[in-house]
């Protein structure tokens, strides 16, 4: 048997989706810029998918700008608004816990005379709002906090931390990293007075190397890619047009069950994290219920080096990860634990499963059935 | 410009009546590498001087890289070759030849004629000081130092006349093939890589083995090694690579043996398991990257006590160098990038806090004599479940 559990790293590409990206290759795969009826055709099936975006979203299709995945959005959002805003302050606020993508962009604006403020966040990995109203000041032009952490699937109050800008500075541009979140949850930037929200293709069952950046109209941000001006000069590039429509094709089939994908999942993530409390000397990282988000468990199995457990389930046909996909090619210690407060043996077996769409019951049966069999085992040879 | 290559050796050529095997491994080596560039090539022994003359064109740079990781080229030099049409012409040729290479004129020569061909109406003294004179006349600028030139102009008389002023320096060692086989223990680490192109050097042709511990180390490791592999291969020709599995006896030797005493235990029965596969294949040593005292079991106490369970001689090139030698030449052949990746190899998973540093070999024999047949079992099917991976330059 196979279980695929890492869905927080990727999604396994939808039929639908890869439908609509066969078309662009073989039949409508003009330069949407071309004048003639070939670039017509393709730029269709940008307008189609940004229109189907946006309509989700509740915004304007033209608010919907397309870039190659997270990390662009991330960047874009962070230093074109750094940028576009400077001279209203050098000040921004972001979390300890966010991705890669945030925090080296973060680091990167510091080389550059910003100023950041790295809000703590408590022990179920949720920020602070007394630490966000505290950290406010005169300079500061942008907040940016993930919806979902992409190690524990904690949740951040997003709509308390709007509400705190409004109420202290409203000019502040609030930045919300929506990657772990998009097609889990009912997003409404407008209602929720959201400026910026990043959100990625391949998390949601959409190709890699597309995703979009939802930037609310009239907000000042400067282009971090230049050239031949397409997309109203914000993103320079001919347009990706399979990825884009592979990922409107996505984003319509993830939402259109979106309420029933979500209780099922939370069904199985409660189900997960109960049976693995029964194990001896496990813990897990992640909040069970609506707290957190449906779809990711992240368990320390204390005695047993997470990349052994890795192996040894990879061996049997199961995929998780250890920590972060992104940040666990580096022998880094996850940020996102550490600032939760876990003790080093916690952080170094830590594992992160994650389900999507397709998940099924069987599938975390067969995982828990594996890992009580292989436990005991792993934990008879460590190192003394 | 340069249509041939005169290729130099140096250490072959003090061998007696059988140097022309040597020559002739040395043909064979440098057909072999120029067989993957593009173009071809006629390699050819004359007169003891070995040349590649290309038949068609190429790319002058993948040639020269190419030709620096033939072992027993100590010297390649790009030649000009154009017809014996008189003096005059040599010399007019030679002019253009300097003025082309050397931009700028303000350097000092020598002219080193050959005269191979002795009915070449000049003699090479006489070569020497005329063409010597055409250049000066030539180049404002540029002087004779019959000394220490900085360009040294060759001209050889044969059939043909070779021009050339530069010597790439080659790989040196001996040509691979010339002296035997040997197995090599790669890990994914910096210093086995190097042994293994160090021995290569020599003339021998390297086949390897590796230990991995699935669950505890992982697929990337494995592929990393055959990278390893790969680079190595790149200068010693296509490495066979035996990849053992060694979790299973690792975890009993865990279970049954003082815990401080498991990486010697470990490293005898790797030993062991290499010395099998060595025999197997015709091998005439083993090759480790170890080094006196770098860790633990490679002070001068554990090399012996993991030394005494083969029979075949154990060549450990590396073991007088400091880490930052080993890094250098890591560097030079391009396996250092790869070696510190940081996947986790079998020998550190369960390392103990305090290894013993100087086992006592008694003691260690006494250890290992509890693991009784069971471990013969387990190592035997390790070697039986063996996985070979042919490794060959990329």
């Amino acid at each position: 048997m196979e279980a695929y559990l890492d869905n927080s790293a990727t999604t396994k590409v939808i039929g639908e989706a890869k439908e609509i990206m066969q078309k662009t290759f073989e039949q409508d795969y003009g330069n949407p810029s071309s004048m003639h009826l070939k670039g017509v055709a393709a730029e269709k099936h940008i307008k189609a998918s940004a229109s189907c975006i946006a309509k989700l979203l509740k915004v304007e299709e033209k608010e919907i700008l397309f870039t190659s995945g997270g990390t662009e959005s991330n960047n874009l959002a962070i230093i074109g608004i750094a940028l576009a805003n400077r001279r209203s302050g050098k000040h921004i606020i972001t979390t300890a816990v966010e991705h890669a993508s945030v925090l080296y962009t973060m680091a990167f604006l510091e080389e550059q005379g910003f100023r950041v403020t790295y809000l703590p966040v408590n022990d179920r990995g949720v920020v602070e709002l007394q630490e966000l109203e505290n950290a406010i000041s005169d300079d500061t032009i942008l907040v940016s906090v993930m919806y979902v952490n992409n190690e524990v699937g904690a949740v951040m109050p997003i709509n308390e931390i709007s509400q705190i800008i409004r109420n202290k500075k409203p000019d502040i541009i609030f930045h919300v990293d929506a990657i772990q979140a998009f097609g889990k949850y009912e997003i409404y930037p407008k209602r929720q007075h959201i400026d910026l929200l990043s959100v990625s293709g391949h998390k949601i069952h959409g190709p890699k190397g597309i995703g979009f950046l939802y930037i609310r109209d009239k907000v000042k941000i400067k282009p971090i890619l230049f050239g031949g001006g397409q997309q109203r000069g914000m993103r320079s590039g001919t347009e990706n047009v399979p990825g884009i429509a592979g990922i409107g094709k996505a984003a319509e089939v993830v939402y259109s069950s979106l309420s029933q994908n979500v209780e099922r999942l939370y069904e199985l993530k409660d189900y997960m994290i109960e049976e693995l409390e029964k194990l001896d000397r496990v813990k897990v990282n992640s909040s069970a219920g609506r707290d957190a988000a449906p779809h990711i468990v992240n368990v320390s199995f204390v005695g047993v080096r997470s990349e052994v457990l890795l192996h040894a389930l990879e061996d049997r046909g199961i995929y998780v990860s250890s920590g972060s996909a992104c940040s666990s090619n580096k022998h880094a210690v996850s940020a996102t634990l550490k600032a939760m407060g876990l003790k080093a043996e916690e952080i170094e077996s830590a594992v992160r499963f994650s389900f999507c769409i397709f998940t099924t019951r069987e599938e975390v049966d067969y995982a828990l059935e594996v890992i009580k069999e292989l436990l005991p085992v792993l934990r008879k040879y460590t190192r003394k | 410009m340069f249509k041939a290559f005169l290729l130099k050796y140096a250490e072959i050529g003090v061998k007696g009546k059988n140097r022309y095997v040597f020559e002739d491994a040395l043909v064979k080596q440098i057909e072999l590498k120029l067989e993957k560039v593009e173009g071809e090539f006629e390699v050819s022994k004359v007169s003891g001087r070995i040349y590649a003359c290309a038949k068609m064109p190429f790319d002058y740079d993948e040639v020269v890289e190419a030709l620096t990781t033939v072992f027993g080229i100590v010297g390649i030099c790009p030649l000009v070759q154009i017809e014996d049409n008189g003096f005059e012409d040599l010399a007019e040729k030679v002019i253009a030849y300097l003025d082309e290479v050397y931009p700028k004129k303000n350097f000092t020569f020598k002219v080193n004629a050959r005269r191979a061909r002795k009915n070449y109406p000049l003699s090479s003294p006489e070569i020497n000081m005329e063409l010597g004179e055409r250049i000066l006349n030539a180049f404002e600028g540029v002087k004779v130092d019959v000394h220490k030139p900085e360009v040294m102009v060759n001209v050889e008389i044969r059939e043909q006349i070779n021009i050339y002023t530069m010597e790439i320096k080659g790989a040196g060692g001996m040509p691979i093939g010339t002296a035997g086989k040997a197995m090599l223990l790669l890990s994914g680490g910096i210093d086995s890589p190097v042994a293994g192109y160090m021995i290569a050097k020599r003339g021998v042709v390297i086949e390897a083995v590796y230990f991995h511990a699935p669950p505890y180390t992982s697929e990337r490791a494995k592929q990393k090694v055959i990278d390893l592999a790969k680079h190595v291969a790149k200068y010693s020709g296509t490495i066979k690579l035996n990849i053992v599995n060694f979790t299973e006896p690792q975890l009993y030797i865990y279970e049954t043996c003082p815990h401080e005493e498991l990486t010697i235990i470990m490293r005898r029965y790797m030993m062991r398991i290499a010395e099998h596969f060595a025999k197997q294949s015709g091998c005439l040593g083993l090759i480790t990257g170890e080094s006196i005292g770098q860790v633990a079991s490679q002070t001068l106490q554990s090399l012996n006590t993991t030394n005494e369970v083969c029979e075949l001689p154990v060549y450990r090139p590396v073991i007088a160098f400091d880490k930052q030698d080993i890094i250098d030449i890591a560097c030079k052949i391009d396996t250092y990038e790869t070696s510190i990746l940081p996947y986790e190899d079998c020998c550190t998973i369960f390392v103990a806090k305090h290894p013993v540093t100087k086992p006592n070999l008694n003691v260690i024999r006494n250890s290992e004599q509890k693991l009784g047949e069971k471990m013969e079992e387990l190592v035997n099917s390790a070697i039986e479940t063996v996985e070979v991976v042919m490794c060959a330059p990329q």
